[in-house]
């Protein structure tokens, strides 16, 4: 029954990757490449560099794209089903729980120690998609910087902070600026 | 719309919280954190759903909870704003952009991988994704550093440094974190019994 395999396998993924993508991805190759031959390890590589490029996370991207594979249509449901059936419970308790007793003072205690943190771990998040943009992941240094890269971050921090621009819309100019600076310079210089 | 927004009926608050969630998902590459900035300026900054300090406190239970960052704050959200049907709603909302895209490319992946025009716009929108993301930062970590609190600092610095430098387990982290907010409130209860 390929159906409830497909379930229960993003289920366990579902159920144990806790902290987002990148702990996702062993967990992801260890039930679809070696406990199930349902990707090679190239389609596996193949699906992650995917999964970074498009929106949605890694471990939804990968129930679409495994159960699309293996059993079409349904098979990307049932996949998709089981990766998030874990939170549907297990935060909507959460939910339960912090809507319910978040005006006790030791959680308000606990939840205001952990926000400067969360803004922390926001900004570590934000300075390593910078580094990808400015080095493409190698280590940092002035002879390898991405100057059109570069570039269009400043002036999109700019449109942002100082003229309040809708985040997607700079987003999607970004896109576009990237694709024609970068086919656009070689050919002039 | 950057005022008080006027009183929903709860279908047409159900409705604009799914094409949020839906509009906000299918925008959001690159990780979990970068979509909660997103939601950040829609439900907290546009709509005034929601607060700072609860989306914060949402940011950290949907991280150090199983499952997808983005699933698991849609849940947090849509419970806090409309209840079960607003927890369905945001969490439809989340998934159906990445499924739709991921079964139109898992039929021609391998061009779609290949290809160069791709990749360069792909890239491009990094640089505005690092832009949103550090422009948030600016606003939440100003209204850290304005509690003037050294403790709050100290903890935003230790964070940052552990996780960026050293690599320190988010979960982990947020965990310490946690640990320290449960020893300052038995401390502080402490002292208020003496007196």
């Amino acid at each position: 029954m390929i159906y409830l395999q497909l379930f229960i396998s993003f289920l366990q993924i579902g159920l144990f990757s806790i902290g987002g993508g990148y702990a996702a991805m062993p967990l992801i190759q260890n039930q679809v490449v070696e406990l199930h031959p349902w990707l090679t390890l190239q389609e596996f590589t193949d699906l992650i560099t995917i999964a970074e490029m498009t929106p949605g996370p890694i471990a939804v991207n990968s129930a679409t794209f495994v159960g699309i594979r293996i059993a079409g249509i349904p098979g990307a449901l049932v996949a998709t089903l089981g990766c998030i059936t874990p939170a549907l419970f297990l935060v909507s308790l959460l939910a339960y729980v912090y809507n319910k007793y978040k005006d006790i003072s030791l959680l308000q205690n606990i939840l205001s120690c952990l926000r400067p943190v969360v803004v922390a771990l926001i900004l570590g998040a934000g300075l390593s998609i910078l580094s990808m943009v400015l080095f493409n992941g190698a280590a940092p240094s002035l002879e390898q910087v991405d100057w059109i890269g570069g570039c269009s971050f400043l002036v999109a921090f700019v449109v942002l902070h100082k003229f309040k621009w809708n985040p997607i819309l700079t987003m999607c100019l970004c896109g576009v600026a990237g694709l024609c600076l970068n086919l656009a310079l070689p050919a002039i210089l | 719309m950057d005022q008080q927004s006027p009183a929903l009926s709860p279908k047409q608050k159900l409705r604009a919280l799914f094409f949020s969630t839906l509009y906000i998902s299918a925008f959001t590459f690159g990780g979990g954190f970068v979509i909660v900035t997103f939601m950040k300026r829609k439900f907290v900054d546009q709509l005034h759903w929601i607060t700072e300090a609860e989306m914060l406190d949402m940011a950290a239970l949907a991280q150090s909870s199983p499952g997808a960052i983005a699933v698991n704050a849609a849940i947090l959200v849509g419970w806090r704003v409309a209840g079960l049907p607003g927890m369905v709603v945001a969490v439809v909302g989340t998934i159906i952009p990445p499924m739709v895209i991921l079964s139109i490319i898992s039929f021609f992946y391998a061009a779609f991988a290949t290809n160069p025009y791709v990749a360069l716009v792909l890239k491009g929108m990094q640089a505005g994704v690092a832009a949103v993301i550090l422009d948030v930062v600016c606003g939440l970590g100003g209204a850290v550093v304005k509690t003037k609190s050294a403790v709050y600092i100290a903890l935003m610095a230790a964070a940052f440094v552990a996780n960026f430098f050293f690599d320190v387990n988010v979960i982990l982290i947020i965990l310490v974190a946690a640990a320290f907010g449960v020893v300052r409130a038995l401390f502080q209860q402490r002292k208020a019994a003496k007196k």
